[in-house]
């Protein structure tokens, strides 16, 4: 850690992992009601919990994203942050907006427009908090060195703000309100996060594997290319069957097949330059989330989504657990892990805590990741199933859920395994830091 | 990846291809709403109490159970259709009765079955709720979904 400001990341961090806990709490609820319906049916009905697990994965990643903003920012603009203060305000009212919508929704208080569900106030505030996280970040960039990496991250969070304002808006006609939904909900995580991704990643390859600076720049600026040529008019595959006009389904169609591009281009991106790097980090860790982090967004978010992404196949699978399979590996792969790797490479620099207590970190990834394919799996198939049984063969709703407990026990098993590699990840990035002491020196500590 | 491609070309190419994919996307969207408001849903139907009904539906939080046109959870049945599923358009009487009353005896309580939670609604908001249901039914959606199981 260069520099002092660099650790106004930590309580970003904190907070992040804190609402990341209760996203998996809130999940292995929703998973638990599939399995065993009557489950807490008059305490908390399902849309409440789901409502939770949904907002608190979007605040937490926000939050995250923010934490990582600063933590490179100083190094990348050679430049402290320039109000560490107004970070700290800012996170508290943004953690306050969160945890104010969370318990809200327990008692029934929210706009219930899918993930816009914050009260109006709530989004108020998360704006004014935004604002200022961007104001501060971008004061810090106007000062510093620009950099292709900063420059990209700065316009991705600039314009994640931007389609914000379409929350605001919400029209009584039903398809034109979900025209413009999308302009928020697509356009963030198909478009403007993925300048997010690619920096942080650029990012984490420049300081990691030790290729020219000059090379990975190029490359950011060819995929955050692809992303934007590709996810925009990509928005077109949420528009076949919501009262747009049908050119939606070739447009909407090619686009996001073209949408894979990126995200395999991030994958070859990722292993090339640590193929060609010549430095040998030591923080394998964070190594291995760097390569990680591509690797499942091109299968969740590329592989996945072009599974039913084609007009005349999503005709069929739209809106099955299909598209629930294809979100949770997608927003896995393509945020979670992201966040998740930028902080095992920023935390031991912060703690300075080097060398690395690596392997636990290590194991939460491989539980984790593997645990989160499963799931996929297991909803793959159930929504293959439903797809059949319902929309080719036109079963009612609730017979073919029946047929589908397998899928949801198996789900709700992987969810457990999720909530174990969640704690021990939490403790690897909070837990106390393990002293390395020589070998020598332990023969002598134990005698005395 | 080519060594004739430099950083700065790279980056023109980013910004310039990403401004005109967005003033495209922009343009087609301006069409979409244009086409929406007057050739793919009933404008004119869109009543008072549709536009309630559409309040009640989300003061509810009926998407994060439901879904509408294929957006929402996938925990309960899809309801672009239900109007169509309860027999609207030959019976509309019937059918919004049939609704009222299946809502109104919520929860079954049956073990094992998903529970739907009881919604305290008033004669003015059930309507309207229905109202709406009934006008999401109307939109021409390219014969969405496949079969009225929805």
């Amino acid at each position: 850690m260069k520099y002092e400001t660099q650790k106004v990341a930590l309580p970003f961090f904190a907070v992040a992992m804190a609402l990341f806990a209760l996203q998996i709490v809130f999940g292995l609820l929703a998973a638990t009601v599939y399995v065993a319906p009557n489950f807490m049916a008059e305490l908390m009905p399902f849309n409440i919990m789901r409502v939770s697990h949904t907002n608190l994965l979007i605040v937490w990643l926000l939050i995250g994203f923010m934490g990582c903003t600063y933590y490179l920012m100083p190094e990348e603009a050679e430049q402290e942050i320039h109000s560490p203060g107004l970070a700290y305000v800012q996170l508290a009212i943004f953690a306050f907006a969160g945890a104010a919508a969370l318990v809200g929704y327990q008692f029934g208080i929210h706009e219930g427009r899918e993930f816009l569900e914050q009260p109006f106030w709530v989004k108020v505030l998360i704006t004014i908090s935004y604002l200022i996280f961007l104001f501060n970040t971008s004061m810090t960039l106007l000062k510093g060195r620009k950099t292709a990496i900063n420059l990209v991250l700065m316009l991705g969070l600039w314009l994640a703000a931007v389609f914000w304002l379409f929350a605001f808006y919400n029209p009584s006609n039903l398809a034109v309100d979900k025209l413009y939904w999308w302009w928020v909900v697509h356009l963030w995580v198909e478009g403007v996060w993925e300048l997010i991704m690619a920096s942080l990643l650029g990012y984490l390859l420049i300081k990691m594997s030790g290729v020219d600076r000059e090379v990975i720049e190029k490359w950011l600026y060819v995929i955050v290319g692809l992303s934007l040529f590709s996810g925009l008019l990509g928005t077109g595959h949420h528009y076949y069957w919501i009262g747009a006009p049908s050119y939606w389904q070739p447009i909407g169609s090619i686009f996001s097949t073209l949408e894979v591009i990126p995200f395999f281009a991030m994958v070859v991106f990722a292993f090339y330059m640590f193929w060609k790097g010549s430095r040998n980090h030591p923080n394998k860790a964070a190594m291995l989330w760097a390569l990680g982090c591509p690797t499942i967004a091109f299968f969740g978010a590329g592989v996945w989504g072009f599974m039913h992404t084609l007009s005349f196949i999503n005709y069929y699978t739209h809106g099955t657990q299909l598209t629930a399979a294809h979100g949770h590996l997608a927003f896995y792969g393509a945020y979670v892990m992201l966040i998740l790797g930028v902080m095992t490479y920023a935390m031991p620099q912060i703690r300075r805590s080097q060398p690395y207590n690596q392997v636990l970190n290590m194991w939460g990834f491989w539980i984790m990741t593997s645990a989160m394919c499963f799931m996929t799996f297991t909803l793959t198939f159930a929504g293959v199933v439903q797809t059949h049984l319902q929309r080719v063969l036109g079963m009612n709703y609730m017979q073919v859920q029946s047929q589908l407990d397998l899928f949801y026990i198996m789900r709700l098993g992987t969810g457990v395994a999720v909530t174990l590699a969640a704690i021990m990840l939490i403790y690897s990035f909070f837990g106390p830091v393990r002293e390395q002491v020589p070998a020598s020196s332990r023969p002598l500590a134990a005698t005395e | 990846m080519t060594e004739g491609l430099t950083k700065a070309a790279a980056r023109n190419i980013f910004y310039g291809g990403s401004l005109f994919f967005f003033l495209l996307f922009t343009a087609l969207t301006a069409h979409s709403h244009w086409y929406m408001v007057t050739k793919s849903t009933d404008s004119e139907g869109l009543t008072e109490s549709v536009e309630l009904g559409k309040h009640v539906w989300e003061e509810n939080m009926c998407i994060n159970c439901h879904s509408i046109m294929g957006e929402g959870a996938y925990f309960a049945p899809e309801l672009a259709n239900v109007w169509e599923r309860y027999g609207g358009h030959d019976n509309p009487e019937g059918a919004r009765m049939a609704l009222a009353g299946w809502m109104r005896a919520q929860p079954t309580g049956a073990p094992g079955r998903r529970q739907m939670p009881y919604f305290d609604l008033s004669d003015e908001e059930m309507d309207a709720l229905i109202d709406f249901l009934e006008w999401t039914d109307s939109i021409d959606d390219q014969n969405w979904p496949p079969h009225p199981a929805g």
